[in-house]
């Protein structure tokens, strides 16, 4: 066992710290030692996507990543997406479309979407169904996430 | 509006859109051990010797148990059931003696952190005598076969027959018989969220807490109080929020009797949280047969027998409480599926070997069943001449004839299987479809078009348990409805969700029910402290018969609320509507009273309550629909094969459903159109494969294929709406269906598309590697390779 090391970045604008050892995964340490667990595990060798955030504004899985190399980045994950109390665009489309059922995949889904339409704005339904099919879905079979996704890309224009 | 039928949008949403949902592993308890479990490298093994001690001396371990240590803290496990010709297993919560597949857990590290954990493992030194690996079922039946499970005498765990009539005659004086063996190979459910468990001891009470990712919370307290040697009633079992189960999460699992004994031991919660691979190696697995069958047609396409012989590969262990004859018993219960099938003979046998156990996983049986009993009708359309649909229409069970008994004994109380095929055809645009393959066989393209027609058997009352013969009670639910003070209404049941959004639809049905505000009803589920006695969610039942229990229980509040108003205003119940949280006296709208203050004066007592009533606004109620009730579709699946890269692309699906009356189109839709996903998935992709040696190759999400979007199709669903004569409600169950067209729609499909090269196709999944080979093949053979 190495010894503790410190670890500070932002996360969801707020500033946070924590020490732990060199070998923990960033979404251990999400969950564990920021207590943020909305960030689910799934896989832990980067293909569910269950563990997607945001890290300097681009999708990243947390699950294959080491806490400390996200030392000074800024993070966003699924319990930063509301603003202002109010649900984002892309939550409220998951809601009205039924594009989730038992909510796992839920947050990876939605940081994955979100990534899709920062890069692509107005994404074609293969597009769509392309970009999140970094994200493993066992229940909706997506069909409620498309139809999510495309409903807030109009609303985001 | 009424609140059944309505696409409300679900009240549980919110919490798992803002990252606030609760799964066991987002749960924390004071002094809380992790747990890893040591895992056989070997498939079948003597455990020569185990040392512990090097892993007990690492800083931060607490403890590592072993299989004789944990054995004095809890009984192995042992699934009972009535059927004759079936042998009980027994299966410790940690190996004793000899390991039966690789990944069964050895001996359990205890730490202060999981990692700690997994470190010692490393340290934990088991000495093993390879024995001979039963690899297959042929292998396990094969004279001098090593066991098993030597108590059991033999790896044949169950044999099991269904016949009707005449088949052999049958098949002697038919016109045509088709006929082939058929291969479905083994399966893994993959929950996105990996089983997880974690128990607390609570020393001064002698009662246990066991939090898990479980369908069957109600199953498992009584199964586990048995187990670890307590009353029921000092057992609590709660699934929390629980990220999928698909079937896998339905049987009591060896690593949830350990927790539960290991936190009795150590006096400290003890928490586990399987990783991918543990998932991969150790939650049950499905289907795995073997079928060889024989449709006998007449001339004119007229069905006259059916005979199929059905070998199971039930892996390791018989599980609890489902046994090993869930899959394979259903398989032959199922095969003549929703046509008239005068003649009919089912053999089935589940055969040990030493891979992960099998259990129930969505469709349980009848995507296998499906899948061969469509083929083959497929099959006899095409050497008749005959339009597939043509056939089918001929064969169906008609409305007139039900209730109807199958060969099988199962009553099918209704049924709209000829609307939902010509339904289906209209809205796959059958002949435009079929002029669109000629058309693109002309261009050098392989286009299919594939039919699959089923019927299930949702809300199984008490008649027959909900798996073959199993020896539990899985007939009844209950609700307990109750108005609190605050006029707002909980509504508590001992089924289970898992992501079907019952605190949506059961809402619906209590509020609609008792004349609540939906927003003013809350479901509880999933624990056995706050609800009624039940088993869980599973088998396509809760809609039935947890809402079959909410109705009753609701209706007795409202007749109750009702008294209480008319006597309070003066006035007869008769003269009362209830509704939106308000008793109003008809006719004149400004004269009545909230729920609130019903039951304010119901909890006040006597002084305010009619003369002799009983105070409270409280109702519990069980509901048993005895036989159950059928639901039915038909799928059509349009696919493109291409013929250089073997790849199989879906471009079309259609659904037409029929689960009796809807309490929630959109959940129907998302339940319709989730579980034919995972059939596609089934059919193209999806495949546990093992080496010769047992060890299993596909024990990453890399290697197991689950479909993502890319590979789907958007999903066309129509609903029927034909409600049950036989469940209170009328609802029909509709979890699973979707699963179990979708394989027999696409390989059907795939079929279709290979007719120019004369090929027929008895295998999934449809593997472009077993395509690429299939089509590699003279063209006069069709039989799979043999496992």
């Amino acid at each position: 066992m190495a010894d503790a090391v410190t670890v500070r970045l932002t996360v969801n604008g707020v500033e946070r710290e924590g020490r732990c050892e060199p070998r923990k995964l960033l979404v251990d340490f999400l969950r564990e030692d920021l207590g943020l667990t909305g960030t689910h595990v799934g896989c832990e060798h980067g293909i569910c996507g269950a563990c997607t955030i945001l890290i300097d504004g681009e999708a990243a899985r947390s699950c294959i990543m080491l806490a400390v190399q996200a030392d000074g980045a800024e993070l966003l994950t699924i319990e930063g997406l509301m603003r202002d109390g109010k649900l984002h665009p892309l939550q409220e489309a998951f809601r009205e479309h039924h594009g989730l059922q038992c909510g796992f995949c839920t947050p990876g889904m939605l940081m994955t979407a979100l990534d899709l339409l920062r890069t692509n704005p107005s994404p074609t339904e293969a597009e769509i169904r392309e970009g999140i099919s970094a994200v493993l879905c066992r229940c909706t079979g997506y069909h409620g996430i498309v139809r999510a996704v495309e409903a807030a890309a109009r609303k985001m224009r | 509006m009424p609140l059944i039928g309505a696409p409300v949008r679900r009240v549980e949403d919110a919490r798992f859109l803002t990252g606030q949902g609760r799964y066991v592993a987002d749960l924390t308890l004071p002094r809380m051990l992790h747990v890893a479990f040591l895992r056989s490298p070997h498939a079948h093994a003597g455990i020569v010797s185990i040392d512990a001690h090097p892993a007990r001396e690492l800083p931060g371990v607490l403890a590592c148990i072993t299989g004789d240590e944990i054995a004095t803290q809890a009984r192995p496990m042992r699934a009972e059931s009535r059927m004759a010709g079936y042998h009980p297993t027994e299966c410790p919560p940690l190996a004793r003696g000899k390991v039966r597949f690789a990944g069964e857990a050895v001996a359990a590290v205890l730490a202060e952190s999981r990692y700690t954990a997994e470190d010692a493992l490393e340290l934990v030194d088991v000495r093993y005598a390879t024995l001979p690996v039963v690899g297959t079922p042929e292998a396990a039946m094969a004279g001098g076969a090593a066991l098993v499970h030597e108590a059991a005498g033999s790896n044949v765990l169950l044999t099991r027959a269904f016949v009707q009539g005449d088949v052999d005659g049958a098949m002697r004086d038919a016109a045509l018989v088709v006929g082939d063996r058929f291969r479905f190979h083994r399966h893994a459910g993959v929950t996105i969220e990996n089983r997880a468990c974690l128990a607390d001891w609570n020393p001064g009470v002698g009662e246990l807490t066991l939090w898990s990712s479980t369908q069957v919370p109600g199953l498992l307290r009584e199964g586990l109080a048995a187990l670890l040697d307590l009353p029921v009633h000092r057992l609590r079992v709660v699934a929390p929020d629980v990220g999928g189960g698909f079937g896998v999460k339905s049987a009591l699992y060896p690593e949830e009797v350990a927790v539960c004994a290991l936190a009795r031991l150590t006096g400290r919660p003890v928490q586990w949280v399987a990783d991918r691979r543990e998932d991969l190696l150790t939650s049950t697995q499905a289907w795995d047969e073997t079928i060889d069958a024989e449709l006998a047609v007449n001339a004119d396409g007229t069905i006259r027998g059916l005979r199929a012989r059905v070998v199971a590969d039930v892996g390791a262990y018989s599980i609890h409480p489902w046994t090993a004859a869930i899959e394979v018993v259903q398989v032959i219960s199922f095969l003549p599926g929703p046509y008239r099938v005068e003649h009919y003979r089912g053999e089935a046998w589940g055969v040990a070997t030493n891979k992960a156990p099998m259990g129930p996983y969505r469709g349980v049986g009848r995507p296998v069943s499906t899948f061969v009993t469509e083929a083959l009708v497929d099959r006899a359309a095409r050497r008749l001449g005959m339009d597939p649909v043509a056939l089918r229409l001929r064969n169906l069970i008609r409305p007139d004839e039900l209730p109807y008994r199958s060969p099988s004994g199962v009553v099918w109380d209704s049924g709209s299987f000829v609307e939902s095929l010509e339904r289906a055809r209209d809205a796959a645009g059958y002949e435009h479809v079929r002029a669109e393959q000629e058309r693109a066989r002309r261009a050098g393209r392989y286009v299919g078009v594939g039919v699959a027609c089923y019927v299930e058997l949702t809300g199984v009352g008490s008649a027959i348990p909900a798996s073959p013969g199993a020896a539990i009670s899985t007939g009844t639910e209950g609700a307990t409805v109750r108005v609190d003070p605050g006029g707002t209404v909980t509504a508590s049941f001992g089924l289970a969700c898992h992501g079907q959004g019952h605190e949506t639809t059961l809402a619906q049905v209590v509020a609609e029910e008792l004349g609540a505000r939906l927003e003013d009803v809350r479901v509880v589920s999933g624990d056995t402290a706050a609800g009624p006695v039940g088993t869980g969610t599973y088998a396509s039942r809760s809609a039935v018969i947890g809402g079959g229990a909410a109705i009753l229980a609701a209706r007795a509040l409202r007749e109750k609320a009702l008294a209480i108003a008319a006597h309070l205003l003066e006035v007869s119940a008769d003269d009362l509507t209830l509704g939106d949280g308000r008793a109003t006296v008809r006719g004149t709208p400004h004269r009545g009273l909230t729920l609130r203050e019903i039951a304010g004066a119901a909890y006040a007592g006597a002084k305010r309550l009619p003369k002799g009533m009983e105070p409270g606004l409280e109702a519990t109620r069980f509901y048993d629909p005895y036989f159950g009730t059928a639901s039915n579709a038909t799928h059509i699946a349009v696919v493109e094969v291409d013929p250089e890269t073997c790849a199989v692309i879906v471009r079309r699906f259609v659904v037409v459903e029929d689960c009796g009356r809807i309490i929630n189109p959109l959940i129907v839709e998302g339940q319709a159109i989730g579980g034919v996903a995972q059939g596609v998935g089934a059919a193209l992709l999806e495949e546990v494969v093992y080496a010769d040696d047992g060890q299993l190759l596909t024990g990453s999400l890399m290697d197991y294929l689950v479909p993502t979007a890319a590979e789907l199709p958007a999903v066309e669903v129509v609903h029927l709406e034909h409600p049950s004569p036989t469940t209170l409600g009328g609802f029909k169950g509709v979890g699973e269906g979707g699963t179990i067209g979708a394989p027999a729609a696409v390989a059907n499909a795939i079929a279709d598309a290979l007719q120019p090269f004369g090929m027929e196709l008895s295998e999934l999944p449809a593997t472009p590697d077993r395509l690429f080979r299939l089509l590699s093949r003279p063209r006069t053979t069709s039989s799979p390779e043999t496992p």
